[in-house]
């Protein structure tokens, strides 16, 4: 294995306690507004995708990777708009301008 | 000295990484949330952005890619465009009651999109001719693309689900167990096949199979499970991020591979913790609620003593202005008929006529993890008033009124009788209360399949109708 790969599994695993700590406490009033955030944070995937297509060199590999991407940039847009209108509904100073549906 | 692209990449996905820590733990605080996300977003821009500067070959300044720059960089930009554009205007435009089914749609995405890139590092790989190298990276592609196809198709079939373009009750068929466990076993194999013989012969197989896999795997869940399986699939699709990650690191085109480590392995941890506190709220652990079919099965054997006592939307009116502390405790039901708007109404007049209103939150009331919070934020129910189960419990037996609209499950003490399938689940005590009023649709049974103790109970009386209907009765009634 390369050391690259063995100084990813580091970061990983140190990644994995920053979750675990980062949210451990989070309340239960943000469950919905964390998990759809954590859900947007996934959509760097889109940076994969946009790798995987930059080097497709034939048809097949453009296809996939052009739905690799699409589907990634939905991750991101849609994961963030959710989120954003979430938690607009629990923010104070916005809700003043009346807040009922 | 030529321009360090590398480092100047490595160090924006740095910066970028630190940004998204620090985002989410802001959603830890309602005060700050909001900034979480706006910090997050930024940093997603920043990292997609740089990702371009990967293409860029320092040593003779020239841009490579697999054909040509028009060709690959002309589809990325059109790709970024038609699914950017595709999921701002559809998650703008859907009511904020569709979010759990949003959720799970985006997430499938991300999942299919971990899935597809796995796939394209196959097809690039398997051709070449195998070497140490090539080998981990291939490993690494299956082990992603197993994890991102069953979180793509799961995640499909739960927005199937709770947009209710297919039935949400959970959908058993015969020989489910051996069905699922064969399609997972083939599928895998199929996936070990194309890696032993390096061959992308087994690329297909493996993918109908995989996502085949996620379907069976999601289609017995029944609703009322959903907050758990959304959380689940969300990890998964972390993980699969994560050692798509792993994969491109092992490549060379390394740089963007540590951005996605470190952000999907954050996503499955903090995703993993989410699903293990969702189970536990229903004292079931993760792989019964995936294994079991639960809500399939009704207890049989179990009479019930005493009658249902139905009630009349003034007569509860009159209980409740008498009241001094009144509790409200919301389900599901309250979220199909879109309640909460006249929820606030009646919680409003209560307030003003002096009486002391809370409301009391199941940890799985509802069909995400925090539905039922954001529902009543989104009516304009000030968060300070919501309580947690452990919060509120010890405050039922001095509360003169507890109001159950559209819960079933969350508020049956059948969970501390042995026996029963729901054993054991923590739940709101509400029968502790000295009245409790429930508001519920008919006489069925809840998702679980089991008689509700509750409705039995001396101080119990049913008020039923649909949620926003019966609310809606009360309020008309205060106004008298």
């Amino acid at each position: 294995m390369s050391a690259d790969l063995w100084t990813a599994l580091f970061i990983a695993l140190l990644a994995v306690f920053t979750g675990y700590e980062v949210i451990s406490r989070v309340p239960v009033l943000l469950h919905t507004p964390l998990m759809s955030g954590s859900n947007f944070i996934h959509g760097i995937v889109l940076v994969g995708g946009i790798v995987a297509l930059g080097i497709a060199n034939n048809t097949p590999e453009l296809i996939i990777g052009f739905i690799a991407t699409v589907m990634g940039a939905m991750n991101v847009t849609g994961g963030y708009v959710v989120t954003e209108r979430i938690l607009t509904m629990f923010d104070r100073s916005a809700k003043k301008k009346g807040g009922s549906p | 000295m030529s321009f360090p692209v590398s480092d100047v990449v490595d160090a924006v996905y740095l910066v970028a990484v630190l940004i998204f820590i620090l985002g989410l733990k802001a959603m830890s605080s309602p005060e700050t949330a909001r900034r979480g996300i706006v910090y997050a977003g930024i940093a997603m821009l920043v990292a997609v952005g740089v990702t371009f500067l990967t293409f860029f070959n320092s040593d003779n300044s020239s841009w490579v890619f697999g054909i040509s720059l028009p060709v690959n960089l002309g589809l990325i930009l059109l790709g970024i465009a038609v699914g950017g554009f595709g999921g701002y205007y559809w998650a703008k435009v859907v009511k904020m009651t569709a979010m759990p089914q949003m959720v799970a749609m985006f997430n499938g995405m991300g999942g299919g999109a971990a899935a597809a890139i796995a796939a394209v590092e196959l097809y690039i790989v398997l051709p070449q001719a195998a070497s140490q190298t090539l080998m981990i990276t291939a490993s690494l592609s299956i082990a992603g693309a197993i994890i991102g196809s069953i979180s793509i198709a799961g995640s499909m079939i739960a927005f199937l689900k709770l947009q209710e373009w297919m039935p949400s009750k959970a959908i058993v068929f015969p020989a489910r167990q051996v069905t699922n466990m064969a399609v997972l076993v083939i599928g895998v194999v199929s996936g070990g096949l194309a890696l032993y013989t390096w061959s992308i012969f087994w690329l297909l197989p493996f993918f109908v199979f995989m996502l085949a896999y996620g379907i069976l795997l999601t289609i017995p869940i029944g609703g009322a499970d959903m907050p758990v399986v959304i959380a689940l699939f969300n990890a998964l699709t972390g993980i699969a991020v994560a050692i798509d990650g792993f994969a491109l690191v092992n490549g060379s085109l390394g740089d963007a591979g540590y951005g996605m480590v470190i952000a999907g392995t954050l996503v499955g941890a903090s995703g993993s913790l989410l699903t293990f506190l969702m189970a536990k709220a229903m004292n079931r652990s993760v792989s019964n609620v995936f294994f079991s079919a639960f809500g399939a099965v009704e207890e049989t054997g179990v009479t019930m003593k005493g009658s249902l006592k139905p009630i009349e939307a003034s007569d509860v009116a009159v209980m409740m202005q008498y009241a001094n502390q009144v509790i409200i405790a919301p389900g599901y039901g309250m979220a199909v008929a879109q309640a909460q708007g006249k929820v606030r109404e009646l919680a409003d007049l209560l307030e003003a006529q002096g009486v002391a209103v809370k409301f009391a939150i199941h940890p799985v009331a509802g069909r995400m993890p925090g539905h039922m919070n954001v529902l009543l934020a989104e009516a304009g129910i000030s968060y300070d008033k919501l309580f947690d189960r452990d919060e509120i419990n010890a405050e039922f037996p001095n509360t003169d009124v507890v109001l159950v609209i559209g819960a079933n499950d969350v508020v049956n003490p059948a969970a501390h009788r042995q026996g029963s399938p729901i054993y054991g689940m923590p739940i709101l005590d509400v029968e502790n209360a000295k009245n409790v009023i429930v508001i519920k649709r008919g006489k069925g049974k809840g998702f679980a399949g089991i008689e509700n103790d509750l409705f039995y109970r001396d101080n119990c009386r049913m008020l039923y109708g649909d949620a926003q209907k019966a609310v809606g009765e009360l309020v008309s009634a205060l106004k008298k």
